[in-house]
């Protein structure tokens, strides 16, 4: 019990603590929009473009380096969306080179101009030190945000995810909703960087929308286990590194595979249960046809 | 069934080509769709007649030409089972209300359904006789109940045209007789329907009017025009007979030269 309340006794800890949480948190939520538009993938080049826009804009303006990273983050997000929609240019790779290149080349000026070692590697994988209190401010708006947004945009959202064509034509201005997605995407992600590090985000933002699949098939439902999940993870993480002595992203990112593996080892049999007691599920059969 | 072709119109086409990137798909169509409209759009693979549904429904927008909707128009499409990822995490009313997301019904703060949506759902569930799986995962249903979610989900909207793209591509035999029994009920009912076909036979000599295209409009008119010999040719490029059973056309394959050899 002690070794629990101990750490609670430093502020900078009681400040990693809230950051990684709220980190979880925000990463599960938006997360299952993320894992069900099928664009993990864009979650992993986006910190990776984010963190060459911080490199690049501390260069010439060290003090607004959020604000540029962010706009660079931004910049790549939307980028990344009408990537995606011209489909036919072969969206994967080209999302590859957009955001490797950005990555590359803030490694690149990182290594030039930057100080590598620590901070270097604090970016990459996460850190807890060094947390200001404007970051907490920061990560508590956007996550107001993101809620906001979830809670406004609600079905629009919903319908655009789970089927854009029909949802374009009944109404909804779906190229604004996943614009604004991308969006919040890309805040949720500046806003989480230093606490997770900009090669583990990505997990952070697929692990937890991939168990709460598992347990749930309602979407209302899948939304609140993701965010459970995703803080689960970041406050655990979060002590677990702090007794590690190892980077705090590495061990969120451990924990949340930790309850991915328990989950899938329990859930498979729930579900095999639950799908043998179905008795209506007919697959559908062709129809014969003439006329080719 | 009552005719077709007059009462006030809804879409018209002028003169529209329509493609995607370089390919021009369909050529000088001009198509008028009316109140009371039940038309089957009918073509081989590729010819286009998919083309000509995303125009109507605007997903599409012509190279040249024109098309004049009637303002406000309400529209609702039924897309194939297999545009959707059916393990999406949503129970079936779920589904229907998605549809409640134009900015009009998006007066509301809260995410979740008011009473009198709800009821409106659970309205439309009934009517298509599915409303004892409002609950279900949509996994959980069969094909034919797939179909009868998708019409739900569309008239939930309360439309004034209905568009689907071939809604009996992949269901059993008695689905597709209940499907096309819904569609005559809802025409009845004064909803204009526009659907897309392979199905000569299953389908599209069930409907009143019809609509052959391949690449440009080959036939359009009822039936007993549309279903012949000459204008299948020119639509699927291949000899086709026609017989004449209880009153209905049937379409059977020419057999090719050599095979009749063969049986002989």
């Amino acid at each position: 019990m002690e070794s629990i309340l101990e750490p609670l006794g430093y502020t900078f800890f009681l400040k990693g603590l809230l950051v990684a949480g709220l980190s979880g948190a925000l990463l599960g939520f938006i997360g299952v929009y993320i894992v069900l538009r099928g664009m993990s993938y864009i979650g992993h080049g986006l910190s990776h473009s984010i963190f060459g826009g911080f490199a690049a804009v501390q260069l010439f303006a060290a003090q607004f380096y959020i604000l540029g990273a962010g706009l660079w983050g931004i910049a790549s997000a939307l980028a990344i969306n009408t990537v995606t929609k011209r489909s036919r240019l072969g969206a994967d790779a080209a999302i590859g080179v957009i955001t490797t290149a950005s990555f590359a080349l803030g490694v690149a000026l990182f290594a030039r101009f930057g100080s590598s070692g620590p901070s270097f590697e604090n970016a990459l994988f996460g850190s807890i030190l060094g947390i200001s209190t404007e970051q907490i401010i920061g990560l508590v708006v956007v996550s107001l945000v993101a809620v906001a947004f979830v809670f406004l945009r609600y079905r629009a959202l919903l319908f655009s995810t789970f089927d854009p064509d029909v949802a374009d034509v009944s109404g909804v201005r779906v190229s604004r909703v996943e614009a604004q997605l991308m969006i919040v995407l890309a805040l949720s992600i500046l806003a989480t960087l230093t606490v997770i590090g900009v090669t583990l985000v990505a997990a952070m933002l697929v692990i937890p929308a991939v168990v709460a699949r598992m347990l749930t098939d309602s979407f209302g439902r899948m939304l609140a286990w993701s965010t459970a999940v995703g803080t689960f993870s970041g406050l655990v993480g979060m002590y677990v590194s702090y007794y590690a002595e190892v980077p705090s992203g590495t061990m969120i990112v451990l924990v949340g595979a930790a309850i991915f593996l328990v989950v899938f080892a329990f859930a498979g049999t729930a579900r095999r249960r639950r799908s043998a007691g179905l008795d209506s599920h007919v697959e559908p059969v062709p129809a014969p046809t003439v006329a080719r | 069934m009552t005719a077709t072709g007059v009462g006030p119109e809804l879409i018209r086409l002028t003169d529209v080509e329509a493609g995607y990137g370089h390919d021009t798909v369909l050529h000088s169509v001009n198509l008028h769709i009316h109140e009371d409209q039940f038309t089957g759009i009918v073509g081989p693979s590729g010819s286009g007649k998919t083309t000509l549904l995303r125009l109507l429904l605007g997903i599409v927008k012509p190279f040249s030409g024109t098309i004049d909707a009637q303002p406000g128009l309400r529209t609702a499409y039924v897309p194939q089972l297999e545009t959707v990822n059916w393990d999406f995490p949503i129970t079936v009313e779920e589904c229907v209300l998605m549809a409640g997301s134009s900015p009009r019904d998006e007066r509301r703060i809260w995410p979740w359904a008011s009473k009198p949506e709800k009821a409106r759902a659970m309205h439309v569930l009934e009517r298509l006789g599915i409303d004892s799986l409002a609950d279900r995962q949509i996994r959980q249903l069969s094909g034919g109940q797939q179909q009868r979610m998708f019409l739900a989900r569309a008239l939930y909207r309360q439309p004034q045209l209905l568009l689907l793209d071939e809604p009996t591509s992949g269901v059993d035999v008695s689905t597709r007789h209940d499907v096309l029994h819904l569609l005559a009920e809802l025409h009845e009912d004064g909803v204009a329907i526009v659907l897309t076909t392979h199905d000569l036979n299953g389908m599209a000599a069930h409907l009143p009017h019809l609509v052959c295209v391949n690449h440009r409009i080959i036939a359009d008119g009822p039936v007993e025009d549309v279903i012949r010999p000459e204008v299948l040719e020119q639509t699927f490029g291949a000899r086709m007979e026609v017989l004449e059973h209880l009153g209905m056309r049937v379409v059977v394959d020419e057999r090719p030269e050599h095979v009749m050899r063969a049986k002989v």
